[in-house]
């Protein structure tokens, strides 16, 4: 081991039932620098994160660290702060129901007695250093996101780390907070610690990191110093050379037909009144940053969030929407952005997950035979080309693209005028995604209307006619035609001038 | 691919197992112990009518009250999660409403009729009391129906005034053990008719999936349109009508209610039933059967005990380690291990083969 | 970096943790309750005697209850405490009236005094409860089966154990019963009878045990590393792992911990009634978590304190009295009130829980976000 070098990993897998997660990955982190992980959805980076944290056991490959002689085995979390190997994570991983200076210091002393006044004291003085907006007494729960965020970072700061794992750390923070994470960063840097740094944010990592090691598909591409690898280049390595495939993709360009769906004002409980419209056969899409209220408002429109407000015409008839229900009858279907919370029935099967929403469209008193469901559920599999034992399978136990597919199976059995897909192609692998972009304006051309919600600027440009595009929760514009370029777009979501 | 199949198919069906496997030793135990067990013999009971006597004969009949309450704890526990600890405590209240009804007057067909109509409406009230305070106020099931738990049976006793008054009739008495002329005994007919109409109900409507659909995400069950607090609701009101049931034939088994002694403890064995019969008592997926063969397993376990002359005091102190090892047998660590076993097995297996090749 | 330390707007009065809030609410309504008996039925509730009339009838809920908050803090649950408890009081009142030959041996060959048997009798008391306390708690933190069927079978079994034991009721010898319930005398809060005799206020020897315990147990929830770890394993079971916490250990020393209390709630049982009987403690279980949900524990976990659950004690205790003093004497109404009482903390724990679950939410919500 090189002697600046803090942490290798050396060849890792991880296999999933049916997903190879990780395959043959190598990592190398060195003292006192930030190194990016980059890869898209699914792409492995979560999972090496937690193999490196003892969260999942790796199926092969070695991790050696500095300061140990031989290949070390970490099997949980506290093996993993042993070594010096301390994560944030994306998720908050702190209990609510404790205070702010307890979650910085629980679980690290081996001390039976829990010393309140020097805890807090030391949480105070940290905080203060890291400038973290909290009080050691507060609890938790009642700190805003940005702020337990920023505790679980002070935190990890403090226990003696040789590695710190940044995953996702910046999603919910906002520029300025964002910044002051960065000046801790680099101070830490500064001190030694090697920093592994997990974001989509490409400007990001062009911030603050040195090295860049990209995974696609469970699979390392490569590592390389930032200075010598261009944004563009980052993008194509991310990517991949499946852009041929895309380029077959097509959208309409001619005008949307006929009204379909207008709201006026509409609002709940989650979002801000806004204006809504969409035509026949036409695809838009809802478009901002994380937070802007892009999926708050796709959830108004499906009355997912309690309705508070707002006019909504259905074929230019008044109708009202109050809960998931009304949408339903009305032909309207909603594909959730988060599928394994909002949209799977992980235990029952694909079969069952596929007849729900016409199901309940049908009424309590008329259930779907088994012969006609069992057809149902053959037609879709076959035609979404769902990967699936049977149709008896729990959806739960397939791969994320195909659950997906199956709650795509779900609405498109229900014969929907509107379908709005929140996210449909996260976390999925490149092939599907495709599929569904495909599915989407196949769906256009006969006439359904459809909102499509994705991250990824790029698929949106390729699907919609028609962007909307949000920030801080209101609609700040509305794209369309030659205005539908990846500049403009992020113009209008940057917004003012530049 | 074929093991995965195989597996697939073991983990479908393996919710059985467990209850099932527990009925086929028992009956292997008593069938070595004493073969006699299960013989079946007619005699004439006190009115001379010829009926089915045996352990089997009382395992099924005793087990009875048990069933029925275990059927509608399944939907309960499938669809809020958590279980309904108060169901002794409702049937005693509905038991004291069906003899309450009857006391008035002189016990007619229609009368009795009239006094199952009202215990099942009583009950309903008080399953939608702990529906609502689950689906609503999002308590806890265990914790919500504490409350009836704790007063049940109180209030089952102020119904009646604080006597526990009898009741004598043919009817009753044809209610509680047989029919003339039919020699089964009328509960185990009276289990049957439930079970057929849980069945219609599963056939006719699609409460089944939404039971499961609500028990495993809620959130998403909302979101496919799935009226998630009716749902919850509905399957403790239908518990109530089951308690109403178990209640008029426990009742009606000893033509007298008794708030403290009826269906005493039978809440446990309702629970026990459901866990045994291989449900999650987190909810979610649910086999209505797996729970019935529970129930009877828990009821046979019960009569060998008293077979082998275990006072009925200490079957208790049996039935759980019987217990005890039936859950850690269906632990899911205890589970993995074995997999984890068996899936080393078999690669040193192959391995050995090829060696000798 | 001082652009962003919101600090002014955030420099206000610490708002109440949930455990402090629901505390507090106890308390008051509890301080509420009393004032309004002595008050409006007077007599005996306005004598000190009257509340440690409580506290002697209740000293062994009072340590179940703390053992079982401790278990209700990490988010399970023990419905075995009753019946441990049960058990534990028969077998040591036959140890004490010789009923069991073993401990007569071991009396006999050393050449012990009576008195002796008082030892092995606390000493079997702690080994009962230790050993249903280990068992349940491998069971549910090593083989993670549903707490909530293990000590309904571990319920089971000790209450099934008494009657194998001894189906007969048993009786403690009277020489060593006045050793036990030698009360503590407290003249200074004493009252004069009637006749202008002074009588001074009485303490059994449990309710100093029972207190002992709760200070105990205060100070491992409140200062011991493990006391701290009940809570964040019951806060959110997936965050204390990630954090560095044995959840496993913390779940298995809550239910061990329980077990032990239930051994010497059994103990002071003993010494309070001196009799052994298959009906003893019935019903404990229920009034133990009844006494810490009115206390603020919550059975989701993470949060509750027992101090609370020892005004959940006398809380529920004080309403049964209240309800039988006040002049509702049919049977059902005690049962009936309580009931009711519970309804009504079980509600108000809703809103409060539903208010915090809210904060969650929107956290979770907005966790979600970022992919």
């Amino acid at each position: 081991m090189q002697d600046d070098v803090v942490l290798t990993m050396r060849g890792i897998c991880k296999y999933f039932p049916g997903v190879k997660a990780l395959e043959n990955v190598d990592f190398t982190l060195r003292k006192g620098t930030i190194h990016a992980l980059m890869g898209e959805n699914g792409a492995g980076k979560s999972t090496l994160i937690k193999v490196l944290t003892g969260v999942y056991p790796m199926d092969g490959g070695e991790i050696r660290i500095d300061g140990v002689e031989d290949a070390i085995v970490i099997r949980s979390p506290q093996d993993a702060q042993s070594y010096g190997i301390s994560t944030v994570y994306q998720e908050i991983t702190l209990c609510p129901n404790l205070t702010v200076a307890e979650n910085m210091f629980i679980g690290r002393s081996p001390k039976g007695r829990v010393d309140w006044k020097q805890m807090e004291k030391r949480s105070g003085e940290l905080l203060q250093k890291l400038g973290i907006p909290a009080r050691p007494r507060q609890q938790l729960g009642n700190c805003s996101l940005a702020v337990q965020q920023m505790v679980a970072i002070a935190r990890a700061v403090d226990t003696d780390c040789k590695v710190l794992i940044l995953d996702e750390p910046t999603s919910s923070l906002d520029d300025k907070e964002v910044e002051m994470l960065f000046t801790l960063m680099r101070q830490l840097k500064e001190s030694g610690v090697g920093i592994i740094f997990v974001t989509h944010f490409l400007e990001q990592v062009y911030a603050v990191s040195d090295q860049i090691t990209v995974l696609r598909n469970g699979q390392l591409v490569g590592e390389y110093e930032v200075r010598e690898l261009p944004q563009v280049k980052l993008v194509e390595k991310m990517i991949g050379k499946d852009l041929e495939d895309l380029s077959s993709i097509k959208k309409k360009e001619s005008d949307a037909g006929e009204e379909f769906y207008g709201a006026q004002g509409l609002s709940s409980s989650e979002s801000r009144p806004f204006d809504f419209h969409i035509g026949k056969g036409e695809v838009n899409g809802f478009t901002g940053l994380l937070g802007s209220g892009r999926s708050e408002s796709v959830r108004a429109i499906f009355g997912a969030d309690p309705v508070t407000g707002g006019t909504v015409k259905v074929n230019g008839k008044k109708v009202k929407i109050a809960k998931p229900l009304d949408a339903m009858k009305q032909g309207i279907g909603y594909l959730p952005e988060d599928r394994k919370r909002d949209g799977i029935i992980a235990d029952l099967s694909v079969r069952e997950n596929i007849i729900l929403a016409l199901q309940v469209i049908k009424g309590i008193r008329h259930p779907i035979s088994r012969a006609k469901a069992e057809e149902f559920a053959d037609e879709y599999i076959k035609a979404l080309a769902i990967k699936t034992a049977s149709s008896d399978t729990p959806v739960g136990s397939l791969s994320g693209g195909n659950q997906q597919k199956v709650i795509l199976a779900r609405w498109l059995l229900t014969h929907p005028q509107y379908l709005i897909l929140d996210e449909p192609t996260r976390g999925i692998d490149v092939g599907t995604k495709t599929e569904i972009q495909k599915l989407v304006l196949q769906l256009a051309e006969e006439g359904k209307s459809i909102t499509f919600i994705s991250s990824e600027i790029e698929e949106m440009l390729r699907t919609c006619s028609r962007l909307i595009v949000m920030r801080d929760r209101n609609i700040v514009g509305e794209l369309k035609g030659e205005e539908l370029t990846q500049e403009r777009v992020m113009r209008t979501i940057a917004g003012g001038g530049e | 691919m074929k093991k995965a199949k195989a597996s697939k198919f073991f983990a479908k069906n393996s919710q059985l197992l467990i209850p099932l496997i527990a009925i086929l030793l028992l009956v292997i135990f008593n069938l070595l112990r004493d073969p006699s067990f299960f013989s079946i013999g007619i005699s004439a009971n006190n009115r001379g009518d010829p009926v089915l006597q045996g352990n089997l004969v009382s395992i099924l009949n005793g087990a009875s009250e048990l069933v029925i309450l275990s059927m509608g704890m399944t939907l309960v526990t499938a669809a809020a999660g958590g279980q309904d600890i108060s169901v002794g405590a409702l049937a005693a209240i509905a038991g004291s409403v069906f003899v309450k009804v009857l006391k008035g007057g002189e016990v007619t067909g229609p009368m009795v009729l009239v006094a199952f109509l009202a215990c099942c409406a009583v009950a309903m009230v008080f399953g939608a009391f702990n529906g609502s305070l689950v689906s609503f106020f999002r308590i806890q099931p265990m914790i919500a129906t504490l409350i009836l738990f704790t007063c049940g049976r109180s209030i089952a006793y102020w119904i009646n005034g604080g006597a526990t008054p009898t009741l004598e009739s043919p009817i009753i008495n044809a209610i509680g053990s047989f029919i003339p002329g039919i020699p089964i005994p009328t509960p185990i007919l009276i289990v049957i008719v439930m079970g057929i109409l849980f069945g219609l109900a599963f056939r006719f409507t699609t409460l089944s999936l939404y039971v499961q659909t609500v028990g495993i995400n809620q959130g998403a069950a909302r979101l496919n349109g799935v009226n998630t607090v009716g749902i919850k609701l509905l399957s403790f009101v239908i518990l109530g009508v089951c308690c109403a049931v178990a209640g008029m034939i426990g009742v009606s088994r000893l033509g007298l209610i008794n708030h403290e002694t009826l269906l005493i403890n039978i809440e446990m064995d309702a629970i026990l039933a459901v866990a045994i019969g291989g449900n999650n008592l987190g909810g979610g997926k649910f086999k209505l059967l797996g729970s019935v063969l529970g129930a009877y397993a828990i009821q046979m376990l019960t009569i060998t005990l008293y077979a082998m002359k275990v006072p009925s005091t200490d079957v208790k102190a049996y039935k759980a380690v019987v217990i005890i090892i039936l859950v850690a047998m269906g632990s899911p660590v205890v589970k993995n291990n074995m997999s984890r076993f068996w899936k080393k097995f078999k690669r040193n297996h192959p391995a050995g083969e090829k060696e000798v090749a | 970096m001082k652009s962003i330390s919101g600090n002014g707007t955030l420099r206000r009065r610490e708002p109440l943790t949930d455990s402090q809030l629901l505390l507090f609410i106890t308390i008051g309504i509890f301080a509420v309750m009393y004032v309004l008996a002595m008050i409006i039925l007077g007599g005996g509730y306005l004598k000190p005697q009257m509340l440690f009339d409580l506290l002697n009838d209740n000293a062994y809920l009072i340590i179940i209850s703390c053992g079982l908050t401790m278990v209700m803090i990490t988010g399970s649950i023990d419905i075995s405490v009753g019946g441990v408890t049960a058990l534990v009081a028969m077998v040591g009142v036959m140890i004490l009236n010789g009923n069991i030959s073993l401990f007569n041996g071991i009396i006999s060959t050393l050449g012990l005094s009576e008195e002796w048997r008082i030892v092995f009798a606390l000493l079997t008391a702690l080994l009962i409860g230790l050993a249903f306390g280990a068992v349940q708690g491998f069971l549910i933190a090593h083989l993670q089966i549903q707490p909530f069927i293990i000590t309904l079978a571990g319920m089971f079994f000790a209450r099934g154990m008494i009657t194998i034991v001894s189906v007969d009721p048993q009786k403690a010898p009277q020489e060593l019963m006045d050793i036990l319930q030698t009360r503590i005398e407290i003249p200074w809060l004493g009252s004069s009878n009637n006749r202008g005799v002074s009588i001074p206020a009485r303490m059994e020897i449990g309710v100093v045990i029972a207190l002992v315990i709760l200070v105990l147990v205060f100070f491992l929830l409140r200062r011991r590393k493990l006391g701290r770890c009940f809570y964040a394993v019951g806060g959110n079971q997936q965050s204390a792992l990630m954090l560095g916490v044995n959840v496993r250990k913390t779940r298995f020393m809550a239910h061990l911990l329980s077990g032990l209390l239930s051994g010497v709630a059994g103990f002071v049982f003993m010494m309070h009634t001196g009799a052994g009987n298959a009906t003893n403690a019935t019903a404990a279980e229920m009034n133990a978590i009844a006494s810490s949900i009115i206390g603020g524990t919550l059975l989701t976990g993470g949060v509750g304190s027992v101090v609370g659950t020892f005004f959940g004690v006398l809380t529920l205790s004080t309403i049964k009295s209240i309800v039988t003093t006040s002049g509702l004497r049919d049977p059902w109404w005690q049962s009936i009130t309580t009931g009711a009482m519970l309804c009504l903390f079980i509600l108000l724990q809703s809103v409060v829980l539903m208010r915090r679950n809210r904060a969650k939410d929107t956290i979770k919500e907005r966790g979600k976000k970022e992919t």
